[in-house]
């Protein structure tokens, strides 16, 4: 079956930006339109972010736009009933990012299925240990061709990165270094033997960095190392700026571009 | 059926370790080591002499006579308010800071609820001279501020968490945050029963030395090890898990675990996770959680700081529905009673915690030749302003 995720890293092999964003911020019926508009600027993959009220792995700032998309009602089913059409509108590749706890109250094969059904290619689920998705949810998610994308950081050792690239297809999150996300403690790209280390391994995945990745230069400098990066909490701040979000979105692309 | 942890972290379906990939290798390094550390020699030889001579053990197993004829059954307090700190919280933290010890980890971050974890955890780090962080909602700063004075005193950085209910759950998650921004020096001593495995199976094994005291207290005193009930209140778990640990499979010994009911299960301000909770995912561990029907954490409350927390230890939640455990729970005000009862009949001012175990008294059904354990977890000097407060004795 066709993935959009495995088809784009064919397409485009360098330079890839993924972006991501929590569902239900700033507004709760922005999803949409904050999508079509990052495909608009030439973003090329697109994290949406079910929140959570306990994300564990946060900084503050995607905390914080968790706590206001959770006020304005952002929920699974809401997010379902506002992606049933979006294949109609745009074909770039969509993952949805979030925690265990939210998806399995929604039940995880029902979530599978609705998954499908809408078009996501790609899931996260940070808090879900890879042992327990091998042995509970693997053929769930293969059964409804979604990528189930796991992240690795500097402290894993190669053992564990290639058991992770066995059961994972889509591509490798590379956590730029040892932090919640949104981190500003300018160690993003400073890793360069993690990078190459990695990157030697030879992987049957692709793999993309994030976690701190906040302007032009951090981006450039992961692309280096990578096929390309993820920019999250410095996007969310950007969505926050006065201005539409057609304005925000352009110029922050903009500036991550160039 | 069996009680303690499996191979794999789970209690039933209970536990497990639900982290993300940047805590594996620190959970990782405990769960391999914890055991191996925990039987050696040298650990135990310098654990049991820190027990008796810095923490004061044994703990008394004292009669209540006054209080035993006022419920007309034989009921027996196990005095942890009387170790140092004023909680049973030091058993765990002198337990855990000699394992960061073995480990080679330089700082220590803990959460807390009450404060009394983090007491005894500053206490344990101004000991073995560790830098140390505590986390703490910002609501329970105000309400437990003697406690927070304590920590400052000892050494420790008090950070408040500013998030969610700002109470324990969420100085829980900026603990976590911590260890995740820390992941090489940092060791996380979590204070209570719950978190990813081996930490509920650890925090268990240093708490178990209150029913291993009970046993022989009780053989000396009665002639009969097992009591016909124990009690205890249930926030994470961890004086529970303690009291209950060497009674687990001696299924004669009543096991009384007790829950805050807050304003009452129904009102809506409620901290009654077996009533309210399902089954679902908080700090790393797969229990009974209070949740919407989405799967968001629900914002717990009690007049107890120590026993406002949404979730319980996966091991309390696999003795719930084992059925193992009976599970009670207690409104703030009956636990406000329960305070004043013991501190007129006994002349012990108790913890608003463990005053919750002590309220059960009365129904549980004992009867009069029925010997009854009530774990009175801690003292209640940090809740003095609450008591002079609410018993208006104030000026």
């Amino acid at each position: 079956m066709d993935n959009r995720i495995k088809s784009l890293f064919e397409q485009k092999p360098q330079g890839l930006l993924s972006v991501y964003f929590t569902a239900g911020y700033p507004n709760l019926e922005d999803t949409v339109p904050i999508i079509l508009e990052l495909e608009k600027n030439g973003v090329d993959l697109i994290e949406v972010g079910m929140p959570f009220s306990d994300p564990l792995a946060d900084g503050p700032t995607i905390q914080q736009s968790s706590d206001i998309a959770l006020r304005n009602g952002m929920t699974i089913p809401k997010l379902f009933e506002q992606l049933k059409d979006i294949r109609q509108q745009t074909q770039i590749p969509l993952v949805l990012m979030g925690y265990l706890n939210p998806v399995m109250q929604y039940g995880v094969e029902r979530f599978c299925q609705k998954a499908q059904e809408v078009g996501i290619d790609g899931i996260i689920l940070p808090d879900l240990p890879l042992s327990d998705y091998v042995r509970e949810y693997k053929q769930m998610f293969e059964q409804h061709n979604l990528s189930k994308i796991f992240l690795v950081t500097p402290q894993t050792p190669e053992k564990r990165i290639r058991e992770i690239d066995s059961h994972t297809n889509g591509f490798v999150y590379m956590v730029s270094s040892a932090s919640t996300t949104g981190s500003t403690n300018g160690k993003a790209v400073a890793n360069t033997d993690y990078f190459q280390r990695v990157r030697q391994m030879e992987l049957r995945n692709p793999s993309l960095i994030g976690f701190g990745i906040h302007d032009n230069d951090t981006f450039s400098q992961a692309c280096q190392h990578a096929k390309g990066a993820i920019i999250g909490s410095a996007f969310i701040k950007a969505l926050a700026q006065e201005g539409s979000l057609q304005e925000n979105i352009e110029s922050f692309i903009q500036r991550i571009r160039n | 059926m069996k009680y303690s942890v499996d191979e794999n972290g789970f209690y039933g379906k209970f536990g497990g370790a639900y982290i993300p990939e940047m805590l594996h290798p620190n959970v990782e390094e405990l769960r391999e080591n914890y055991l191996k550390i925990m039987q050696s020699p040298d650990f135990q030889e310098e654990l049991q002499v820190l027990l008796k001579d810095y923490v004061g053990r044994p703990t008394p197993l004292y009669f209540a006579k006054r209080l035993s004829a006022k419920y007309n059954t034989q009921i027996y307090l196990k005095r942890e308010d009387l170790n140092h700190t004023g909680a049973h919280k030091i058993n765990n933290t002198v337990g855990q800071v000699l394992m960061a010890q073995r480990l080679g980890k330089k700082r220590i971050i803990a959460e807390t609820g009450a404060g009394q974890h983090g007491v005894a955890t500053a206490t344990v780090c101004a000991l073995m001279n560790l830098e140390c962080i505590v986390y703490m909602g910002e609501v329970d700063i105000l309400r437990q501020a003697p406690n927070v004075a304590r920590m400052k005193m000892l050494g420790a950085t008090v950070v408040p968490a500013t998030s969610g209910s700002r109470t324990l759950k969420d100085a829980t998650n900026e603990a976590i945050r911590d260890w995740i921004n820390n992941p090489e020096d940092t060791y996380y001593i979590i204070g209570s029963v719950v978190g990813p495995h081996p930490y509920p199976d650890m925090v268990a094994r240093f708490q178990a030395i209150i029913s291993e005291e009970m046993k022989w207290q009780l053989k000396e005193k009665t002639g009969n090890e097992n009591p016909n009930y124990v009690v205890a209140c249930v926030g994470g778990g961890s004086n529970a898990a303690g009291a209950f640990y060497h009674y687990l499979d001696t299924p004669e010994v009543k096991l009384v675990a007790v829950e805050a009911a807050g304003m009452g299960v129904e009102s809506g301000e409620s901290a009654a996770t077996s009533v309210l909770g399902k089954e679902g995912v908080i700090h790393g561990s797969r229990t009974l959680l209070m949740q919407t029907e989405d799967g968001q954490v629900t914002e717990p409350y009690s007049i107890s700081a120590g026993l406002d927390y949404p979730g319980v230890g996966p091991m309390h939640a696999h003795l719930f529905e084992s059925k193992r455990a009976i599970f009670e729970n207690i409104t703030d005000e009956e636990a406000l009673q329960a305070v004043l009862e013991l501190t007129r009949l006994e002349g012990i001012i108790p913890a608003l915690e463990s005053a919750h175990a002590l309220a059960a008294l009365s129904r549980i059904g004992a009867k009069p030749d029925d010997v009854v354990v009530v774990n009175l977890s801690g003292r209640g000097d940090k809740d003095l302003s609450t008591y002079l407060d609410r018993f208006q004795l104030n000026g």
